[in-house]
């Protein structure tokens, strides 16, 4: 008995067409993202309740959280990219959560997934940085009050360090659901192949299933850390695009 | 796995590189989609249901506001009542008790001065009394002695002559 691979539960698969559109499993889980998140915030929020319900109060949960957040990291000002980041957000913790529930599909795991909404947030911050400071913005490299001598190497340092932005938050993400899953289906491929076994390996069974139920468990607050850092980093950056003087 | 091409199930999943294209344009229009649920209809919406709820605390809060200063002055007005009512009552039983102060006085002083008539009046009953008595005495004794002086002597004196001598021992 050769356990199915631990990579498959990635792989893309083309379900059928819309028109030259390919509509794959990942486009699918996409949508179910949409539908939740629409469930969520829209339909729970429709009955626009003094004492919110279930629905509604976690909306105004998943709101307050994430403005919280915003305001904490990019102040006042930073709340006009809030429909952003919560969007980012919502998107990156609902596409986390469904990814658990077994036979699912994570739109998470994708790296292009993850760079495309790193690359949006980045774009965002250096489109608005200059739009709004102009050429200021390049202060961002040059922090105040650094020796003469050294800013050759500072300038250098920081721009490296801005490049880098993107791809530490899009590898991050994608890396944790990557490894995440990967590390579940192995656990459970361990349980099938002792049951399988056919000898008093069968009896270690209960082993990696105790483990499995740990890490769905650890799954889950990763699940919600990497959505809350995705969110926190997004606000962060933008705080320099808002205030790029330091 | 016969779902995917050859190619695709070599690589690892997430390089697959003939997979990106789909991917980011179900990513554009997915988020595209969400962005503007999110940015038009929810947040607005939750953010309308925040100012709601302030403005419906506000109001509580002020109504609980009139509603304890009029407690307050109904307070106050009962508080000025009541010192009211004491101070009348005990206007009024300061006024009472004077009166009857002046009226037990007034009745004291009668009866003060009816008690002296009386006790003058008795007093002197009892010296009338006592004078008609003392009188009676002498008449008494100025007849034991005619009687004692006759049975004596066999002489029977003159009764005024008796009278007297009584009268001058009894002086004595």
């Amino acid at each position: 008995m050769v356990a199915e691979s631990p990579i498959d539960q990635f792989v893309i698969k083309q379900v059928f067409d819309v028109g030259s559109l390919p509509v794959t499993n990942s486009a699918i889980f996409m949508i179910a993202i949409l539908v939740v998140a629409s469930f969520i915030m829209i339909f729970g929020t429709s009955s626009r309740a003094l004492v919110p319900g279930r629905l509604q109060s976690l909306s105004e949960l998943a709101y307050e959280f994430v403005a919280s957040t915003v305001r904490g990291t990019a102040g006042q000002d930073g709340m006009r990219f809030f429909p952003m980041v919560f969007s980012l957000f919502i998107f990156v913790l609902l596409s986390n959560l469904i990814g658990i529930i077994p036979y699912t599909f994570t739109v998470t795991s994708h790296i292009i997934i993850t760079f495309a909404l790193a690359a949006l947030v980045i774009l965002t911050v250096i489109l608005y940085g200059l739009y709004r400071h102009g050429t200021h913005f390049f202060h961002l490299f040059v922090p105040s009050g650094v020796p003469i001598l050294l800013v050759p190497l500072i300038v250098m340092i920081e721009i490296i360090s801005f490049i880098s932005r993107p791809i530490s938050l899009s590898v991050r993400l994608f890396a944790n659901m990557l490894a995440g899953h990967i590390t579940l289906k192995m656990f459970g491929g361990f349980v099938t192949m002792l049951l399988v076994s056919g000898s008093w390996a069968a009896y270690l069974a209960p082993i990696p299933f105790v483990f499995t139920i740990a890490l769905t468990a650890l799954e889950l607050l990763v699940a919600f850390l990497q959505a809350y850092v995705f969110a926190i980093l997004t606000s962060v950056y933008l705080n320099d695009a808002i205030h790029p003087g330091h | 796995m016969a779902t995917t091409p050859e190619a695709a199930k070599t690589s690892f999943p997430p390089f697959d590189q003939s997979t990106f294209e789909p991917q980011l344009v179900w990513l554009a229009i997915v988020f595209g989609i969400l962005y503007l649920l999110m940015s038009r209809v929810a947040l607005p919406r939750i953010e309308a249901i925040f100012d709601a709820r302030r403005v419906a605390r506000q109001a509580d809060i002020s109504e609980a506001a009139r509603l304890r200063s009029e407690t307050e002055s109904a307070i106050a007005s009962f508080e000025r009542a009541l010192a009211d009512a004491h101070a009348r009552a005990e206007d009024i039983s300061n006024k009472t008790r004077d009166r009857l102060n002046v009226e037990i006085t007034k009745k004291r002083s009668v009866f003060d001065a009816e008690l002296t008539a009386n006790r003058d009046t008795e007093e002197r009953t009892i010296a009338e009394r006592k004078d008609k008595a003392m009188a009676n005495v002498g008449e008494i004794a100025s007849e034991v002695t005619l009687a004692i002086v006759r049975q004596l002597s066999g002489v029977t004196p003159v009764t005024s002559e008796a009278a007297a001598v009584v009268g001058r021992v009894l002086k004595n």
